[in-house]
């Protein structure tokens, strides 16, 4: 049952083959047997969870379903869960018990998703290997030795390990997608404003989006039934009518323009990923998919602009952690300078810290003009990049990280090689693009990603074009052996 | 060495909206702390604004009225320092790109002719909230109702040359919100006050001296006050041979001094930058124009009719229109009287005005209403009343005793106007002082006055003192 | 450009932030990659380029004057720290 995709668990909830409080029953058993190695939870919800499944055992019993009534999910502790301890897998936030619901978890509880806990990330949301979590780094389910990818990792790992049939994620640079891939993942990251942020902590306001991890695509689409949409305490969503994303899943694909940026092939890319990419593009011209060399000229700039716009706006995002109405307090502060100062830099891990520097520090009296400033127009051009390729072709694809999961700690002390594992994801986040990942295969046993990136609020077509491979193979369905 | 003062005031309106200007919480004064401070305006992880309505047409209409540009894409700012009243850590506000650009008023010192002031900009931005100082064991209290309460943050051009002129400045753009009601203008309560840039330089010299900024004035007596003083202090230092360093001072009320405020562990990086969670502001030509529509009169326009169509003086006009409730009472007043309105602008700007004042009373709350006073100038304006017994009517309503004809009736204080009555009396007084009336034949007209006094004194002031002039002198004559 | 020892202790006092000395050499190290890193934006030309400050061109929604909030200061202040009198409280602010 633990294998299941969501489509499936639906079916069999409604059938009544099984209930929700045993699927969740069986889930909650999983974690408690699994989570101690893996640290995908930081929280587990059980009670919570057994309640919100006898609640939705009710609805289907009285035919008031949603597809996602009785489903379990694990939501990324990104997101204020009312009553629940909601950390950003920070210290500062060790005894933060939500007062609010999120938008976003709120959709899914009024759809009847029953929340299995809170899962794990790296510290508000910065880094991707999960290694920067208060909580202790998260394990690839495919090899725990290696890492999930970040900063959704917990919720990737909790998929991947089959802990949960889905789960909630955010992607700031690329921290749905590069985990996704890591993991044997679909993981979509809809258009900038598709999904409300209102109740997701803040990263970079301008870059983060929140989007689902599951199975299949097929999935991916159901949850964003349940995700997108308006939200008027949000003032960057968008005002758009939300489509069934399932409506569009079995179109045909026939004549699909794709197109592939030479700058994504060249260079970085490991030869043995590019080799899986390639046989994936072969897989989609077989089904009549036509393929197009594009540019995207300045691909290579996307990383060293993202370094100046989202430190820049995650450094005053985080001001609010001041040790006053909320979070770490430090011990007898002896004036106010050093209960600020102590409070957040007892607080903040070393990421974080660095983030909030560098961020600080471009905005600062005389660099604004050559950082952010300049982040800014490169930023125009990485979207113009886009435009004009839309302008030919109806998706792009490419490798989604330039390798496959690395090793714990390999990366851990080298900030500019852990940022450069985001090349191909962080472009999207700065044009506000629609992007998914997708099982494409392995290399040496762990997973690798195809990234197809969409033109604005075109989610469901992306929806499609995975969905159209995931009916002709079958890397989506691989469960590690562990968790089989 | 003669010096001039340069002085530029950025006044801090509260504008006067139900809700907050990115949340939903109440702005009503007076509440108990952190009873109305939301999640958004606690800065909570993961809340976010949504600018109010009502707000951004407050700040156009403030920019109409001053014949300001409105810019047609403002951007909101993050405005970064750390302080307690301060939940996230940085202010909304606007920086690069404020709603409303440049613009101008006219103001005017008694006996001084009128001067232009320019007004750099207006733009948003969220109030912060109060530290309570008092003693929690050694500690400040932090009260965030006041969070997040829209403010228009007006700045002037350093244009005004003397603490006089600044109160003038401020004085009238405090009109001027009234008017729009966009504020309640109330000092005490904090929804008016201001910060002056106050500098010195040699009379004629072209450049601007170092200047300081005397930080949250909240009366117009304190802004003279502060500034004099700031004014002294900086002539007597450079003439000290000192120099003036650019920071931000107090002024303490109770010592009537303006002291550095304590400098915050570093120099001030505000790290100005657009708010990524609010997007661009845009007011279009159709939007403008339908503010445009709904502006009330306003004073200058007003002042102007008053001269135009009421008769009244330059002063009177500008006296009775310096506050929207003071312009309306006196219309109402005139309306009521029915005839001669500078009679009732003396009225008003004389006895009510006097009387109010001696108690401390704003025109809200007089107890004589414009209905009250006007009712009693149409009986003087009717004959009705002398104007001498007219004061007498007047200390009656204000005590509460009713209208004036009430008065003038229980009191008996109709004037008479029979002159046979009046000849009879006039007869016994020229009879019984035959000294008197023989010194006034004989040329001592100033006796005349002596007459006049003896008739009101017969008939309790009440006869018509023009009649009685116009009587005693036949009767005098002989 | 990198930065140096001083540029560490100003970034951090501006952000309120406290750092070990000891850790100062590597924040000096760390945040000079950074920016070598994002120096790299210097090899384009952008003079004529509209800077972007958000993905969407949109225009700022308007919520109408309604008050929608209620009082939830017992809730709230559960989650600080110190509290006295339904005042935060902080050590003495001296002005």
């Amino acid at each position: 049952m633990h294998t299941k995709t969501i489509a499936q668990l639906s079916a069999a909830l409604r059938s009544g083959e099984i209930s929700s409080v045993e699927l969740t029953t069986l889930f909650l058993a999983r974690i408690k047997q699994h989570n101690p190695a893996l640290n995908c939870y930081i929280s587990i919800t059980e009670a919570q969870a057994l309640e919100a499944a006898a609640t939705a055992d009710r609805r289907l019993k009285e035919g008031d379903a949603t597809p996602l009534t009785g489903i379990p999910i694990a939501h990324k502790d990104i997101f204020c869960t009312e009553g629940v301890k909601t950390t950003c897998g920070s210290k500062m936030l060790d005894n933060f018990i939500a007062p609010y619901e999120s938008t976003c978890t709120a959709k899914f509880a009024a759809a009847g998703a029953v929340m299995l806990g809170k899962s794990n990330m790296d510290e508000f949301a910065m880094g991707s290997s999960n290694e920067t979590s208060y909580y202790g780094a998260v394990k690839n389910p495919w090899d725990q030795g290696r890492v999930p990818g970040g900063s959704s990792g917990g919720s990737v790992a909790a998929v991947a390990a089959r802990l949960a049939p889905a789960a909630t994620g955010t992607d700031t640079g690329g921290s749905i997608r590069q985990p996704a891939a890591l993991c044997g993942l679909t993981g979509l990251k809809p258009t900038y404003g598709r999904v409300s942020r209102y109740g997701m902590i803040a990263f970079a306001s301008s870059l983060d989006q929140a989007g689902p991890v599951t199975y299949s695509a097929e999935d991916a689409a159901l949850l964003m039934n349940v995700m997108a949409g308006f939200d008027e305490r949000d003032s960057t969503s968008v005002e758009r009518e939300v489509p069934d994303y399932t409506a569009e899943l079995t179109n045909s694909i026939e004549g699909l323009k794709i197109g592939l940026p030479k700058e994504y092939f060249d260079g970085g890319l490991d030869d043995s990923i590019a080799r899986v990419i390639e046989s994936a593009i072969q897989a989609y011209e077989a089904l009549g998919a036509v393929v197009k060399e594009i540019s995207l000229p300045n691909t290579a700039l996307a990383v060293p602009t993202y370094y100046v716009v989202a430190p820049a706006e995650c450094s005053t995002n985080l001001s609010r952690f001041d040790g006053v109405r909320f979070g770490h307090r430090c011990d007898d502060p002896k004036d106010l300078f050093d209960l600020y100062t102590r409070s957040r830099g007892e607080g903040f891990g070393a990421e974080v810290k660095r983030r909030i520097m560098i961020g600080t520090y471009v905005l600062s009296a005389g660099y604004y003009d050559a950082y952010y400033l300049k982040a800014q127009k490169i930023r125009r051009l990485i979207s113009e990049d886009f435009r004009a390729a839309f302008e030919t072709v109806d998706v792009i694809m490419g490798p989604t990280a330039p390798s496959t999961a690395f090793k714990l700690g390999e990366k851990a002390d080298d900030p500019v090689t852990m940022y450069l594992s985001d090349i191909y994801t962080i472009a999207v986040n700065m044009a506000g693009l629609p992007a998914a990942s997708i099982p494409a295969g392995f290399v040496d046993g762990l997973p690798v990603g195809l990234q197809v990136i969409g033109n604005y609020f075109e989610e469901s077509r992306l929806l499609n074009v995975a969905h159209q491979y995931q009916q002709a193979t079958d890397w989506h369905l691989q469960v590690p052996a562990e968790f089989q | 060495m003669e010096w001039e003062v340069v002085i530029g005031l950025e006044i801090h309106a509260q504008l006067a909206t139900r809700s907050k200007i990115f949340s939903g919480a109440s702005t009503a004064y007076g509440a108990a702390p952190n009873t109305q401070a939301c999640a958004v305006d606690l800065g909570l992880p993961g809340v976010l604004p949504v600018l109010n309505r009502e707000a951004v047409r407050m700040a156009v209409k403030f920019g109409l009225a001053i014949d300001a540009q409105i810019t047609p894409r403002s951007v909101f700012a993050r405005k970064n320092y750390f302080y307690p009243d301060l939940p996230k850590g940085y202010q909304i506000s606007q920086f690069e790109l404020p709603v409303v650009g440049v613009g101008q008023l006219e103001i005017q010192v008694e006996g001084k002719a009128p001067r232009v002031i320019g007004v750099t900009r207006a733009h948003l931005e969220e109030d912060a909230g109060k530290s309570l100082h008092e003693d929690f064991h050694g500690s400040t209290g932090i009260d965030l109702n006041r969070a997040g309460t829209p403010l228009l943050e007006i700045v002037s051009e350093p244009d005004l040359r003397s603490a006089k002129e600044a109160v003038a400045y401020m004085k009238k753009v405090h009109s001027l919100v009234q008017y729009l009601e966009i504020c309640d203008g109330n000092m005490q309560e904090g929804s008016f006050r201001c910060d002056a840039n106050v500098s010195v330089r040699p009379m004629g010299q072209a450049a601007l001296g170092t200047r300081s900024e005397i930080k949250n004035l909240n009366s117009f007596r304190f802004v003279e006050r502060a500034i004099n003083i700031e004014v002294e202090r900086q002539i007597d230092l450079i003439e000290g041979g000192g120099k003036v360093v650019q920071e931000t001072r107090l002024y303490d009320s109770d010592k009537d001094e303006t002291r550095s405020m304590r400098s915050k562990e570093e120099a001030f990086d505000y790290r100005y930058f657009p708010d990524p969670d609010l997007l661009p502001l845009e007011i279009d030509e159709a939007y403008i124009e339908a503010v445009r529509q709904s502006l009330p009169e306003l004073p200058d326009a007003r002042k102007g009719r008053f001269i135009a169509e009421l008769g009244l003086g330059e002063y009177e006009a500008g006296v009775l229109t310096a506050s929207r409730e003071l312009a309306d009472y006196f219309e109402e007043a005139v309306k009521v009287a029915g005839d001669d309105a500078r009679r009732t602008a003396n009225w008003v700007m004389g006895d009510l005005l006097g009387a109010l004042n001696r108690v401390g009373k704003e025109i809200a709350e007089s107890p004589v209403s414009a209905e009250l006073l006007g009712g009693m100038l149409r009986r003087i304006n009717d004959n009705t009343i002398s104007g001498k017994i007219a004061k007498q009517v007047f200390e009656c309503m204000w005590n509460g005793e009713g209208d004036a004809d009430t008065i003038i009736e229980q009191k008996g204080l109709k004037q008479v106007t029979d002159s046979g009555a009046i000849e009879k009396i006039i007869d016994e007084i020229i009879a019984s002082n035959p000294g008197q009336v023989e010194q006034y034949r004989a040329g001592k007209e100033k006796l005349f006055g002596f007459f006049v006094g003896q008739v009101m004194k017969a008939t309790q002031g009440k006869a018509n003192p023009a009649q009685v002039n116009e009587l005693l002198k036949q009767k005098l004559a002989g | 450009m990198s930065v140096d020892q001083t540029d560490i202790t100003k970034v951090a006092l501006l952000a309120r932030l406290e750092i070990d000395e000891a850790d100062v050499p590597q924040y000096v190290d760390n945040l000079s990659n950074i920016l070598a890193l994002v120096e790299q934006m210097n090899e384009v030309d952008t003079d004529r380029v509209v800077p972007m400050a958000h993905p969407l061109d949109a225009a700022q929604r308007l919520r109408p004057d309604e008050v929608t909030e209620v009082d939830q200061r017992d809730r709230f202040q559960a989650l600080a720290p110190q509290v006295e009198a339904g005042l935060y409280l902080v050590p003495k602010v001296i002005e």
